[in-house]
């Protein structure tokens, strides 16, 4: 590593402490979902931009080996299945798709389905958009030029 | 044979095959970046998905036609009711191009295999079945919600998804990436149009459920803010049904795309816009308000017309193979619109009836194209000099679908066009139907071209003899092939499936 050496030692030294910082704030905004504006859209991408901050100031090359392609490719891909397998868990326990009333089979006023229900897909979205925006990200920032002016 | 479907099935799988279709390939796409095997594993699931869907679709079928006029089946997504919360509504109209569209997965994804395998990079075979699945969940959910706004999420998974497939035929010919990026912005543009038409609708009405939306207009009228949301409506969806000046992006995606894509969405895609824009003139809206009157026969009529006329002339003018039929694609549509813009309840079951016989032909063409692509590599009309006499059983196949699209008796196709010209000539419209017989003309034109190629020349390099398409191939496409015929010669049970749909929308239906 040649971080002693080049020029840019003020901003990884600041930009550094800020990355956990973030991500926790992904989370607070995630789990506040239920009371406040938030949830998992918003901490998705707020837990992506920590690992987009990394490769911006380390590199690409770096933030690949932290957080590997193929990692968060399966991250969107669980949160995904997660956010539907609610939906077909509820759909086994004899409700509609998504029913999360069902969820528990509770006697009516019950409202623990409801509750845990939003939060588990809640934590769905949160894998699924953190997943693919770095998915995105790393498919444009690990791209090479490859279209030759023949192809054309 | 429907009460014996209806025995067959669980309680359960009855009662959640709305939800079960869209539910199936939803949860086997994520699981197929999961799949090992380069792939292979993930067609499999996707076959047998695509399968199932098929399945459900007929088990829906046999749930509505065990109702004399046709039940509508109501489900209510989370258990909240409609018309609050999302609904999906299944009808005789919607029914039907729900086992179109599977019907049509089933058998393109059986013969996609040979050609994904040499069109597709190893690493990425498995995601683009993933990709595939939620395009065909994306126009499953189109096709079964009854609510407007759910209906723009469905049309956008399903395009998004639609771009990525037609980006990945990058690998066969890069002018692929050009094509997807402008079927992109065309899409995305249609996509917002119908958007915003719909939210102009929910400023009018305070309401997104399709069912309710129609009874609240009758309430409102036709205002100024409905007029402008009916014509970002008709215009978005437009776009996305590939109406005729607004059909550019269609000829560069279709050629483009890996040929699996092209067989699939020539077959699906623009059929399941028409749909959308089918439920929108007829069921929210009504005949009743002159606005939409005037546009059916404005607006719709002329382009349908526009339509035939024009792209038919364009098709004879293509020197490819995949072009020309895109172009022919376009030019169906209009015959389509056509039959819509008339108003009856023949002009639109016409309209279905051809909508139904388009997909079975042109996904018999394109899957004939893609057993040429996978043995000789070309697609232009010189690649496919003398092949009748190479590749006998792809080409009679190609013959057979290419009668079908003319319009030549004992085919699928003379059937739908002989309902259109009678639906026509009950309005009235006789000059439109004389457009009709013109424009197959200019279809025997068009196809005579390839077909004269194919048969009656030599082949242009007579070392390429015998080289057949794989049977995994040639399967899938004589049923569409037979099906053809089968429609033909008797065409009752679709032609019946269609004047069901289109008494839904006349008689009752959503209201």
């Amino acid at each position: 590593m040649s971080q002693k050496t080049d020029h840019h030692v003020i901003l990884r030294v600041v930009a550094k402490p800020l990355i956990p910082i973030i991500a926790l704030f992904a989370f607070y905004v995630q789990f506040h979902g239920d009371y406040s504006p938030g949830g998992g859209f918003q901490a998705g991408v707020i837990l992506a931009v920590a690992v987009i901050l990394y490769s911006l100031i380390f590199g690409i090359t770096p933030a690949m080996r932290a957080v590997p392609p193929v990692f968060t490719r399966s991250l969107a891909a669980i949160g995904f299945l997660l956010y539907g397998g609610v939906g077909v868990w509820a759909l086994l326990m004899g409700g509609n798709y998504l029913d999360y009333d069902a969820l528990f089979n509770e006697p009516p006023g019950g409202h623990d389905g409801q509750h845990y229900g939003i939060l588990l897909i809640e934590l769905g979205v949160l894998l699924a958009v953190a997943g693919s925006m770095l998915s995105i990200f790393y498919a444009f920032a690990g791209r090479v030029t490859e279209i030759k002016d023949e192809d054309w | 044979m429907m009460e014996w479907i209806l025995q067959m099935v669980p309680a359960w799988a009855e009662a959640h095959a709305p939800a079960l279709m869209i539910i199936l390939p939803l949860m086997a796409a994520p699981l197929c970046v999961f799949l090992p095997g380069q792939g292979r594993t993930a067609w499999l699931m996707t076959v047998v998905v695509t399968g199932l869907c098929l399945l459900l679709s007929l088990v829906l079928l046999a749930q509505v036609r065990s109702v004399e006029g046709g039940a509508i089946i109501s489900y209510a997504m989370g258990g909240w009711a409609p018309p609050h919360g999302i609904e999906f509504r299944i009808d005789a109209l919607n029914v039907l191009v729900l086992m179109l569209v599977s019907a049509i997965a089933f058998l393109t994804s059986i013969f996609g295999w040979p050609t994904v395998q040499a069109e597709i990079n190893e690493q990425k075979r498995a995601m683009f079945f993933g990709a595939f699945l939620v395009c065909f969940m994306g126009l499953l959910g189109v096709t079964s919600t009854g609510d407007a706004f759910n209906l723009f999420v469905f049309l956008e998974l399903s395009s998004i998804a639609t771009y990525v497939l037609v980006a990945l035929g990058s690998g066969r010919d890069r002018r692929a990436l050009p094509a997807a990026i402008n079927y992109l912005l065309m899409g995305t543009i249609g996509a917002s149009f119908y958007v915003v038409g719909v939210g102009f609708l929910y400023a009018s009405t305070g309401t997104l459920n399709m069912a309710d939306l129609s009874l609240q207009l009758q309430d409102v009228g036709g205002n100024r803010a409905v007029q402008v949301g009916f014509a970002f409506i008709l215009v978005g969806l437009g776009l996305k049904a590939a109406m005729f000046p607004l059909h550019q992006w269609l000829p560069n995606a279709y050629s483009y795309s890996p040929s699996f894509v092209t067989a699939f969405l020539a077959a699906t895609a623009t059929k399941v816009a028409i749909y959308a824009l089918v439920r929108f003139l007829f069921s929210v809206f009504s005949l009743e308000y002159i606005f939409e009157g005037a546009s059916l026969a404005m607006i719709l009529a002329p382009m349908g017309i526009a339509a035939m006329l024009a792209c038919s002339f364009q098709a004879i003018f293509q020197t490819d193979v995949r072009r020309t039929l895109a172009y022919s694609s376009v030019a169906q549509v209009g015959y389509m619109l056509l039959g819509i813009s008339l108003g009856t309840a023949a002009g639109v079951s016409a309209g279905m009836f051809h909508l139904v016989n388009h997909a079975l032909m042109k996904g018999a063409l394109f899957m004939a194209v893609a057993g040429v692509v996978l043995t000789y590599q070309g697609t232009r009309i010189h690649d496919f000099t003398g092949l009748g006499r190479s590749a006998p059983w792809t080409m009679t196949a190609f013959a057979i679908a290419a009668l079908s699209l003319i319009g030549v008796p004992l085919t699928a196709g003379f059937q739908s066009k002989f309902a259109l010209v009678s639906a026509l000539l009950d309005s009235g419209w006789w000059w439109a139907a004389m457009i009709v017989v013109f424009s197959s003309v200019l279809a025997v034109i068009y196809m005579g071209r390839i077909l004269e190629a194919v048969f009656f020349r030599p082949p242009n390099n007579p070392q390429k003899r015998h080289k057949e398409a794989p049977l995994l191939l040639l399967l899938p496409l004589w049923v569409l092939a037979l099906a053809n015929i089968w429609v033909g010669i008797s065409g009752s049970f679709v032609s019946g499936l269609a004047d069901d749909a289109a008494a839904a929308l006349f008689i009752g239906g959503v209201k």
